[in-house]
């Protein structure tokens, strides 16, 4: 915890778990998705759905699916935003099994037909955990560029990727591994201290037994 | 590191010869490796963010629960016909932090300090003071990192979240870091400033969190006010030579354990106290069916 955590940050109110925080999971998706939102479902679960609606939150992660920050005094007007832009939004109750008191899960098509679901949970301040992304399990908190590799699970890949973040300077502050069953589908969740540069998520992408890559960059679009 | 004990930033300041905020600044500076020329910035950008939230105070919004808005406008117009009670300055407090509840009840942008349901108590005490007494730019971004290094302690011995400690720990923090801030800023020395801060908490111990609906509107918004005018009263006892019995630390150590002894159903679940009235349960059922 920093001073500026204390005396800040700067938000758009109510609640810095139902507002703040749900406009950052709605970002963080965004950026995950690579492209802008065309359609969006949004499942609300537990204290969400419960008093989201006098928090705004439904107002806060379509904000952040637009790509505005906690601080964008646009957030209350986001749904006439979304509607300017052609992006249709459908709410609904999640059902989620232990699933943390703020969670939703997030069904995305970007306007180049990319899809993702991702289940992001808003944890206390305004930090935030994205606990699944396309049905795996996922651990991060979108405060370090973060790089999700979906590979087939075989020995080695993970010495593979962390060798060749290596070799560009780039350290990884937390490595996790999840697989549905073994030698089946599996998801790497890196968080790193730099940003990852393009080529090397191209080349990451090109490996044989890697399914497709996602980034998320805390640079500006 | 983050300090855990105040005095132990009281310490550090007579022994280097810098005054309290020089030495939450540097600390924090060294924390996070950026300059203190950065660090000012940012802290300087904070300032201008409640400035700005200040000035953009609309009368006119309502909440989306329908409670909240207006109330600021009605303090100010009290203010403003010369019927107030009190001084221009206590006026002025209660007056900036009812209409920073509301922006914030209204999605309007404020800054968390140290969250966002305490945002009006800091600026409307710091910002009043600024207006009434003509004080620098500087002085109030110092008094700011003041503020912080206070709410650093609280957050590391006691809690900053109404979730973990009841509402002393927001708007209870809130005030503390003002009334340290204010101490500072009539010229008080560190252990004026002490002082203040242990006076300031030892009245909200236990404070209960139980806000209607779950919303951040009642009792919130109001109590910001009551948070300001008890930060002004403390650093005026202070500032009158006025000391805790309790140590300052000693009294976080209090708040913490409280917190801790607060029964759930009081720390921000809707179970008990004010959220379960007739009045709050009927307003949920009609937002409930709203859904
Ligand atoms: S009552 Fe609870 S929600 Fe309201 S300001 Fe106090 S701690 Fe925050």
């Amino acid at each position: 915890m920093n001073i500026f955590d204390i005396v800040g940050p700067v938000m758009v109110g109510p609640s810095s778990s139902h507002t703040a925080g749900a406009v950052k999971i709605g970002y963080v998706a965004r950026k995950l998705l690579g492209e802008d939102v065309a359609e969006a479902e949004i499942l609300l679960y537990g204290s969400f759905l419960a008093t989201g609606n006098g928090h705004g939150t439904k107002y806060a992660l379509v904000a952040g699916l637009l790509g505005m920050k906690m601080d964008d005094e646009n957030i209350p007007n986001s749904f006439d935003i979304a509607e300017k832009k052609g992006m249709k939004i459908s709410f609904g109750k999640a059902k989620l099994k232990d699933a943390h008191p703020n969670s939703v899960l997030l069904r995305l098509t970007g306007t180049g037909g990319k899809k993702l679901e991702i289940v992001g949970e808003s944890v206390g301040g305004s930090l935030i955990n994205i606990s699944r992304v396309d049905g795996l399990l996922a651990n991060f908190s979108g405060e370090h560029p973060t790089l999700i590799v979906h590979n087939q699970d075989r020995p080695g890949y993970a010495a593979e990727v962390t060798s060749m973040l290596a070799g560009k300077n780039i350290n990884v502050a937390s490595l996790q591994l999840y697989r549905e069953s073994r030698g089946g589908h599996a998801v790497m969740v890196l968080e790193c201290d730099q940003e990852v540069p393009g080529d090397v998520l191209k080349l990451l992408e090109q490996s044989s037994g890697i399914e497709y890559v996602m980034y998320y960059s805390l640079a500006e679009d | 590191m983050a300090f855990k004990k105040l005095a132990e930033i009281a310490e550090i300041s007579e022994k280097k010869g810098l005054p309290m905020w020089k030495v939450v600044q540097e600390d924090d500076c060294t924390e996070q490796s950026i300059t203190c020329e950065e660090s000012y910035t940012k802290m300087k950008e904070i300032l201008s963010a409640m400035r700005d939230a200040d000035k953009k105070y609309n009368p006119e919004l309502v909440s989306k629960s329908g409670m909240a808005g207006g109330d600021g406008m009605k303090v100010e117009q009290f203010n403003v016909a010369g019927s107030a009670l009190v001084g221009d300055f206590i006026s002025s407090v209660i007056e900036k932090a009812v209409k920073m509840g509301e922006s914030n009840a209204c999605m309007r942008r404020i800054v968390a300090a140290p969250t966002a349901g305490a945002c009006g108590v800091i600026p409307a005490v710091l910002l009043s003071y600024q207006e009434k007494k003509n004080v620098s730019e500087e002085k109030i971004i110092e008094a700011l990192y003041l503020a912080a290094g206070i709410g650093e302690v609280l957050a590391e011995c006691a809690s900053i979240a109404g979730a973990e400690g009841g509402c002393q720990a927001e708007i209870g923090s809130a005030a503390a870091m003002a009334s340290g801030a204010l101490t500072y800023l009539e010229g008080g020395d560190n252990e004026a400033i002490l002082n203040a801060v242990a006076l300031c908490i030892k009245s909200m111990l236990g404070l209960t969190c139980d806000p209607v609906a779950g919303l951040v509107e009642v009792p919130c918004i109001k109590r910001n006010a009551y948070g300001g005018v008890n930060a002004v009263v403390s650093a005026h006892l202070a500032m009158a030579g006025v000391k805790s019995r309790i140590p300052v630390d000693e009294v976080i150590d209090s708040m913490g354990r409280i917190g801790h002894l607060i029964p759930s159903c009081l720390r921000e679940t809707g179970e008990e106290g004010l959220a379960i009235t007739q009045t709050a349960q009927d307003f949920c059922d009609k937002q409930m069916k709203e859904l």
